[in-house]
């Protein structure tokens, strides 16, 4: 359903100010949404200064940097740091992507972080993605192949793949389904009960192009549902937001094309 | 789902990123264009029902009101028009790279500005 409005419970809140105490070389200010299920209040914007002179060149250097010396509290997904494992994709500056990859000298003034958009919030910046997961798991992210006698015999056989074959996937096996795109789309918004979104759309593509799969027709049968499928209406809002820089709108069309001539 | 957990804000805080903007016009001016299309019929049954009723149009056709609303609506039939091609070669997953996709969208834009432009300057 469209609904452009948020409900009540989750309406945003003016926040708490923390004033750095001595002087900064080089303030910047952040402003974080937070919410803490143990409150039973609203979410609030919580505005943090930080010295970026004592500090690394991220975002999330920022966070961490908050967390670690301002306020313990704040609550958000992170491992690997670098773009590889998409644990901390948030809303930075009005746009999805993964807080390691964002540098603070790309915001001009203040930066203002969110969880990704139009998701329950378990905490602070963690967005509830189970639903998304779920939605992952529909469309079967894994190797199928037909059980043929022939294969049995030789089930120990390697699966090999040509060299074109394999490039194939290149633009689809390097995402690290961060959910970025999904939340960045405004079809998934309103329809995310059925609509699968990019993120997932990307994976199908990807398993649908793998020439050792044998369920590439049954896949595409699948996910050829007015629902599922054809909710994107080409935004573009996924590609826009990609911080791997990947084209989930390409592959979505490629999907579309690949129904239309194949099935 | 757990109802109590809140909805993280989403159309107030989303960036209005170009992509998002040139696909929300292409669908506002497309429902315009639907309303107009009613008017066109209109129009067309005031022609057949002879110079009575026509000249009442004529009356109408002059207002300045009226002539504003035909301007906004040459721009949307040509935005529609453009932005349709290029949702056309999207289609076939041709032109959708992010920097095709900024350029196309700019293309579309000056497109309409020198075709409405044409239409109000010599027709």
């Amino acid at each position: 359903m469209v609904e452009f409005s948020l409900p009540t419970n989750s309406k945003v809140t003016k926040g708490i100010s923390y004033s750095s105490k001595e002087p900064a070389k080089d303030p910047k200010k952040l402003i974080i949404y937070r919410w803490n299920p143990e409150d039973k209040k609203n979410p609030r914007l919580d505005t943090y200064e930080i010295d970026q002179s004592k500090c690394g060149p991220m975002v999330l250097d920022a966070l961490m940097k908050i967390k670690n010396e301002i306020d313990p509290t704040l609550t958000f997904r992170r491992s690997c740091r670098e773009g590889v494992c998409g644990s901390c994709a948030m809303n930075i500056d009005g746009v999805n992507t993964l807080a390691c990859l964002k540098s603070m000298s790309d915001v001009k003034n203040e930066i203002k972080i969110y969880p990704l958009p139009h998701m329950r919030v378990v905490k602070d910046l963690v967005p509830d993605l189970s639903k998304a997961y779920e939605q992952l798991a529909s469309i079967k992210p894994w190797l199928q192949r037909e059980q043929t006698n022939e294969i049995k015999k030789n089930s120990t056989d390697e699966k090999k793949q040509s060299p074109k074959d394999r490039e194939k996937l290149d633009g689809k096996w390097e995402c690290v389904l961060c959910f970025c795109c999904t939340t960045s789309c405004p079809s998934y918004w309103w329809n995310g009960d059925e609509y699968l979104g990019p993120a997932v759309l990307l994976q199908a593509a990807r398993w649908v192009e793998d020439s050792r799969d044998s369920e590439r027709k049954e896949r595409l049968k699948a996910i050829n549902d007015s629902l599922k499928l054809y909710r994107c209406h080409s935004i573009m809002n996924c590609t826009r937001s990609c911080p791997k820089g990947l084209n989930p709108a390409k592959e979505i069309a490629g999907l579309k094309k690949a129904i239309v001539t194949e099935l | 789902m757990n109802d109590s957990r809140p909805l993280s804000p989403h159309l107030s805080i989303h960036k209005k990123v170009l992509t998002s903007i040139f696909s929300i016009t292409h669908r506002i001016t497309g429902i315009g264009l639907s309303v107009g299309s009613i008017l066109i019929s209109m129009w067309f049954l005031l022609l057949s029902l002879g110079p009575n009723y026509f000249s009442y149009f004529e009356m109408v056709s002059k207002n300045i009101l009226f002539k504003f609303i035909l301007f906004i609506w040459t721009i949307g039939i040509f935005y529609h028009l453009f932005n349709g091609c290029r949702k056309l070669y999207w289609s076939f997953g041709i032109g959708m790279d992010l920097i095709t996709v900024y350029r196309s969208g700019y293309i579309v834009l000056v497109l309409t500005l020198i075709s409405t432009a044409i239409v109000w300057l010599f027709i």
